[in-house]
């Protein structure tokens, strides 16, 4: 007896539970910046480099879900 | 291997097959991509470039005139706050190869919200590739010349100031992080960017069609689809800048990590 079924490619769960943490990450780097900003106003621009770099560095796991989500949904057979 | 798909009757969830346009040159030749829009476009940003730093730096005044402004403005935003803000005062020697790459991935990558183009060469793989191995092969050798000879430059690259018995731990994981991941997340992410933006556009676009198409009182739901439609575009223009500049941004500190002394 089939209680429940689902159709289609699970690679879309799986980008789903690759973002949480990448979102996470990207929080904290920006919630870092405001705070330093709002303690010390003048640091604005000499942190801002580094809360891209950091930003970048961190989204890329979320982008390389979004990559490999394409590569590999034709490696599960469709049951 | 993957046919061509027509552009304006693609079918609802939108594949990897929207992103291999009909070709040009063969004029709609079936699974040939020796040129295809992506490689017109391509032509296209490398001729605007050139063609607008020629013309607006063949006869520079004083008072500069809009054009030069413009071009000058650009070199200046890439020099004074990527070149010498990462690398150091050495940095200038820089600046000319990273204001290239700024103008040219930010113009590849504006192509995804123009409207009638909506398609960056920048969301197949092979060109941030391409892009990311030229940074690569610039900080190996930035990196040997500065250390002077291949083996010093490991010697520096990978091995921290570290009690000797954590070296087996920290060597592997600096050669793993500095010359796998750099080039491979470097293209990977302005890659998927742009692939990610212009299949969010398509899936609001044609979510709208098949909406609409698939029952008359569903048309208010697809008028506010493409309205999304409209607002992601917006965003889609907030990531192009963001990834032009942080694709120059990595290049620039992966340069100053391999001419930088101490670890």
């Amino acid at each position: 007896m089939i209680l429940a079924e689902v159709v289609g490619s699970t690679a879309a769960i799986g980008y789903g539970l690759a973002a949480i943490g990448p979102g996470i990450g990207v929080g904290l780097v920006f919630s870092a910046y405001i705070q330093s900003t709002a303690r010390q106003p003048e640091s604005s621009r000499l942190t801002l480099p580094y809360v891209w770099i950091g930003f970048a560095v961190i989204e890329a796991l979320a982008l390389l879900g979004i990559a490999f989500g394409f590569i590999w949904q034709n490696l599960v057979p469709a049951s | 291997m993957i046919g061509q798909s027509t552009v304006l009757a693609a079918e609802f969830p939108p594949s990897v097959e929207d992103f291999y346009l009909p070709s040009i040159l063969p004029w709609g030749a079936h699974d040939s991509y020796w040129f295809t829009k992506i490689t017109l476009l391509v032509w296209v940003a490398v001729a605007a470039i050139i063609i607008f730093f020629l013309v607006s730096n063949r006869k520079p005044q004083l008072v500069p005139t809009k054009k030069q402004w413009l071009a000058e403005s650009l070199y200046g935003f890439v020099r004074n706050n990527i070149s010498i803000e990462m690398i150091g005062p050495r940095g200038v020697a820089f600046a000319p190869y990273l204001t290239t790459l700024f103008c040219f991935v930010l113009l590849m990558n504006f192509f995804s919200i123009v409207p009638l183009i909506q398609m960056s060469p920048n969301s197949h793989i092979a060109f941030p590739a391409i892009l990311a191995v030229i940074s690569y092969v610039m900080f190996l050798y930035v990196g040997m010349r500065h250390h002077g000879g291949f083996f010093k430059y490991m010697k520096a690259a990978l091995i921290p100031p570290a009690p000797w018995f954590i070296l087996p731990l920290l060597i592997p994981i600096e050669f793993f992080s500095t010359f796998l991941v750099r080039p491979f997340s470097l293209a990977v992410r302005l890659f998927a960017n742009m692939f990610a933006g212009h299949m969010l556009l398509l899936v609001f676009t044609l979510g709208g069609f098949a909406m609409i198409s698939a029952n008359a009182w569903l048309a208010p739901v697809s008028l506010v689809s493409w309205l999304m439609t409209i607002a992601l575009t917006g965003l889609e223009f907030l990531v192009i800048c963001l990834q032009a500049y942080v694709f120059t941004v990595l290049t620039a500190s992966y340069v100053q990590g391999a001419i930088a002394d101490e670890h």
